[in-house]
């Protein structure tokens, strides 16, 4: 018995049609590389020792961190302002960090106190290698959101002194 | 005596028919002697370049009125369109100038590309090339951006315009749709321009525009929703748009892509259907009806309210 027009009309708009949306779905998987070409996330910042109290500028431009360093801990804050994602500026004369795009302001301890910024800069995982050389990674990330919990204080957001 | 007559005339007839054959194979022998032959011998005066045209063009009405519905470039235009459509004090032009801008954009953007590498390194550097030794390097450039600038303004006021005259209107409802999405993809294409220099400000521009997007629902990581779905700064919505997770080498080819190709093609077919639909839904939005006074045969018809009360 032929099969009726109207049938054979319908299972063929619905191939087409599900032709075209697997299409559809390989499009948008197109645009998900797998492989990256980024630079490098870990670096080797030194021993404790290179570092004296308070800011040190010294690898913003290679690793776009600050190492800090307290009187008991030494961490790294990930420059990047949490408001939009700009690299803000230390300001040593004004004792803080200021983001040049849209103003938020930061203590020397990465804590926002002015500006839009909605919570503290990430600070950076950061652990001893066998010859007490301090490895940073930028992917591993301590947040602290706001009315969120404080990750600073966990193992590998910081070294202690 | 009826078949002698027939066969008679039959006679006669074929003598006569033959007559006629031999007469008209000479005309067609002369005819094309004439339109054929003569042509040939005498090339110069082809007619070739009046069949650039699919009708004959005159003064008169009709010849008019075909002159823009048979050319392919003209089409598009009603062939006739109400007197009151062109009252700029109306209608403002925007939609009009819109286009005219994004036509210029168009001539002055594949102007650029010919000096313009989308890689890390080479992008600024022929910006700088254009700005200062390229012949008209520095008029086209800024001719594209003021456009750019230009096309956002005017598009906005065409919006404006619309809105205000009430054009958004049954029949015209769809066309406001697409004019929406003109107007996003316009913008689009203005945010994607923004990164192709490469200088400080484009770049960090789109750093924060980008970060923006990590706040989208369901599909950026840091949006509603977007944890729980499993969104990380690796495969969200961001990532997609940058072609990795940071602004780099990626992202600028994206945007170049984006820029230069992909949403010109879309905004051009929506293009067309816009301006199709602005005929088919009855003609450019216009105010009433002028009437002028060598046209008023009788007198006005006067709409008298009724008394009240």
């Amino acid at each position: 018995m032929p099969v009726p027009a109207k049938q054979r009309r319908r299972f063929i708009w619905t191939s087409i049609g599900a032709f075209l949306a697997v299409n559809f779905l390989g499009f948008l998987r197109f645009f998900f590389p797998r492989t990256l070409f980024e630079p490098t996330t870990v670096f080797n910042v030194g021993y404790p020792s290179d570092f004296s109290l308070g800011v040190d500028e010294r690898f913003k431009q290679l690793a776009r961190i600050w190492v800090v360093r307290e009187a008991d801990r030494i961490f790294i804050i990930f420059a990047r302002c949490t408001h939009l994602g700009c690299t803000p500026d230390w300001k040593p004369s004004e004792n803080k960090f200021k983001c040049p795009c849209h103003g938020s302001g930061y203590t020397p301890e990465g804590i926002n106190f002015e500006g839009p910024a909605p919570r503290p800069m990430d600070r950076a995982h950061v652990e001893l290698d066998a010859q007490g050389e301090m490895i940073v990674d930028t992917s591993k990330l301590y947040s602290w959101p706001k009315g969120g919990t404080d990750h600073f204080n966990d193992s590998g957001a910081f070294i202690p002194v | 005596m009826g078949d002698q007559e027939n066969g008679g005339s039959q006679k006669k007839g074929l003598s006569v028919l033959v007559d006629e054959a031999r007469e008209q194979a000479k005309a067609l022998t002369e005819k094309a002697k004439k339109d054929i032959v003569e042509p040939l011998k005498q090339p110069q005066k082809t007619s070739l370049y009046k069949s650039i045209f699919r009708v004959r063009h005159d003064e008169t009405e009709r010849s008019r009125a075909l002159g823009v519905l048979s050319n392919v470039f003209l089409h598009l235009h009603p062939a006739k369109i109400n007197r009151d459509a062109v009252r700029y004090s109306y209608t403002w032009g925007m939609g009009g100038i819109t286009f005219y801008l994004f036509i210029v954009l168009t001539i002055t953007g594949v102007l650029l590309m010919f000096y313009y590498h989308p890689t890390k390194g080479q992008a600024y550097r022929d910006i700088v090339y254009l700005m200062s030794d390229v012949p008209f390097g520095r008029l086209l450039r800024n001719m594209h951006r003021w456009a750019a600038h230009l096309m956002i303004i005017t598009v906005w006021l065409h919006m404006f315009r619309v809105f205000l005259t009430g054009s958004y209107k049954r029949p015209r409802e769809f066309n406001w749709v697409v004019g929406v999405i003109l107007l996003v993809l316009t913008m689009l294409l203005s945010f994607t321009g923004y990164l192709l220099p490469d200088d400080q400000l484009g770049f960090w521009a789109v750093t924060v525009g980008t970060n923006m997007a990590r706040a989208t629902p369901l599909l950026g990581n840091e949006g509603p929703f977007g944890a729980q779905l499993g969104m990380t700064a690796y495969n969200d919505v961001r990532f997609a748009l940058l072609g990795g997770s940071i602004v780099d080498a990626n992202a600028l080819l994206r945007a170049y892509i984006w820029h230069c190709i992909a949403i010109p093609l879309i905004a051009s077919v929506f293009m067309g259907v816009h301006f199709w639909r602005v005929r088919k839904d009855g003609g450019i939005s216009g105010p009433a009806p002028v009437q002028l006074e060598s046209e008023i045969k009788k007198g006005p018809t006067v709409y008298v309210a009724p008394q009240q009360g």
